[in-house]
């Protein structure tokens, strides 16, 4: 039920409404909640309603942590 | 970077599996209680309880929507769709939910009834533009994802005066059920919970923010680690869970920081705060009343209120003697441990709360864990 998902936005139009694109399907969603969204960011979009923006730089940071993981092993 | 593939690595997913082996301390038990139903699916799909160590149990908690929700809510739309001939419009996990005398939402459309599947409460709402000769009332549930939606559309009505429109609400809040989980009248009857800790919600954590479940953290002593969606998030999070227990520590630490920070989208928590207000007391499937776990609207936007505007009464609606989901919710038992489980009860045929969608506990057994219950025999 929560399920969300990330997006790319591809387009800001009027009225807080914003066109993503979600692995080549296009969709218009409400960028009400999030009205400080770009093009090319990318944010959770969960029924219909961009709910925030994902930040690369933590995303990075995770992925760099399970890389570190993986070089303690070795 | 696509926020999916990335963290889906079934090779690293077993370096963390190796390093979780390595620091659950064998001569403890670990038990964790993932509250939110898409970690309970995530965890069953990719197959991470499979890489836990055998000293370490994932509980499945009361968060999915759906399953949660009671019957007797899904009666009052019925009703509305069936006896007053509004069009009622949801989300498609409702659709199926079987309500009293053998109808669903489906069942009633099947019947004659304009029940509208929709995507967003915003088609809801553009239904209602386009049908001014309609009433058009969206059965609003979900926890704290769906309801800045709800919010935003119930202004929006206001703003351009749609009088076609109403929204039967059902919204509910987390930090108040992972707390009833702990300190309901029930846990005397179940026996005391052997929880050690939490993985808190993804999604509705980037609504709340973090700090709603700090002072949670400190009052029961129970660390709280916040996970994102896939298996490498949920298999770190484990990871930081062992480590606080380990230590002794029990602090709210937020493992999905790509989108999650602490004080969360202060837009949404504004809209929802403005058109909507704590209710009392409201009845969770399978859990009973749960007091100032939900949300109904404020006076000031009554007339978008489908209950005051139609004068709905809530009739609960008691669940078949046998179901263990009380138990199951809280941990106390697991899905194979109920007598109606996979017989009586199943996915197409749900008795109780787990069932329901495909985010239930029993539900995700039944999909993906069920035939590892019985031993291989060869020939």
């Amino acid at each position: 039920m929560c399920l969300a998902l990330p997006a790319r936005l591809v387009e800001r139009l009027v009225d807080d409404q914003a066109v993503v694109d979600l692995g080549g399907i296009r969709k218009t969603i409400s960028i009400a909640l999030v009205p400080e969204a770009r093009v090319g960011d990318y944010v959770i979009v969960h029924v219909g309603h961009a709910l925030g923006l994902l930040d690369e730089a933590e995303a990075q940071a995770t992925l760099a942590l399970f890389a570190e993981l993986e070089r303690s092993r070795a | 970077m696509k926020y999916v593939d990335e963290f889906r690595d079934p090779a690293l997913a077993h370096t963390l599996a190796q390093r979780l082996r390595a620091e659950a301390d064998p001569a403890r038990r670990y038990s964790f209680m993932e509250f939110c139903g898409g970690h309970t699916h995530a965890l069953a799909r990719h197959g991470v309880l499979d890489l836990l160590p055998p000293n370490l149990r994932m509980i499945h908690g009361p968060g999915c929507p759906v399953c949660v929700l009671p019957v007797g809510r899904i009666d009052m739309a019925i009703q509305l769709a069936l006896q007053r001939g509004v069009m009622l419009c949801s989300y498609g996990d409702v659709m199926r939910v079987p309500a009293s005398q053998g109808l669903s939402l489906q069942r009633a459309k099947a019947r004659g009834a304009d029940i509208r599947m929709v995507y967003s409460p915003a088609d809801a709402l553009q239904l209602a533009r386009a049908n001014p000769s309609r009433e058009v009332v969206f059965l609003a549930i979900g926890f704290e994802t769906t309801t800045p939606p709800s919010a935003l559309v119930i202004r929006q009505a206001a703003r351009e005066g749609l009088g076609n429109f109403s929204l039967l609400c059902n919204h509910v809040l987390t930090p108040a059920a992972i707390t009833h989980i702990l300190e309901s009248p029930e846990v005397a009857t179940y026996g005391t919970l052997p929880l050690d800790g939490f993985v808190g919600p993804a999604h509705v954590s980037i609504v709340i923010g973090s700090a709603p479940y700090e002072p949670f953290a400190r009052a029961w002593h129970k660390p709280v680690v916040i996970a994102g969606f896939e298996p490498l998030d949920l298999m770190r999070a484990i990871l930081m869970l062992v480590r606080q227990v380990n230590d002794g520590r029990a602090e709210v630490e937020n493992q999905f920081t790509r989108a999650v920070s602490r004080e969360g989208n202060r837009l949404a928590q504004a809209a929802v705060v403005e058109v909507f207000e704590p209710r009392d007391s409201f009845e969770w499937r399978g859990l009973g009343e749960v007091p100032h776990s939900a949300l109904k609207i404020r006076p000031a936007f009554a007339a978008f209120d489908a209950e005051a505007r139609y004068a709905l009464h809530y009739q609960p609606v008691p669940d078949h003697k046998q179901c263990d989901c009380g138990a199951i919710l809280r941990g106390v038992k697991q899905p194979s441990d109920c007598k109606l489980f996979a017989t009586v009860c199943t996915p197409e045929n749900p008795m109780g709360s787990c069932m329901v969608s495909s985010e239930g506990s029993c539900a995700a057994h039944y999909t993906y864990g069920r035939f590892r219950d019985i031993a291989v025999v060869a020939g």
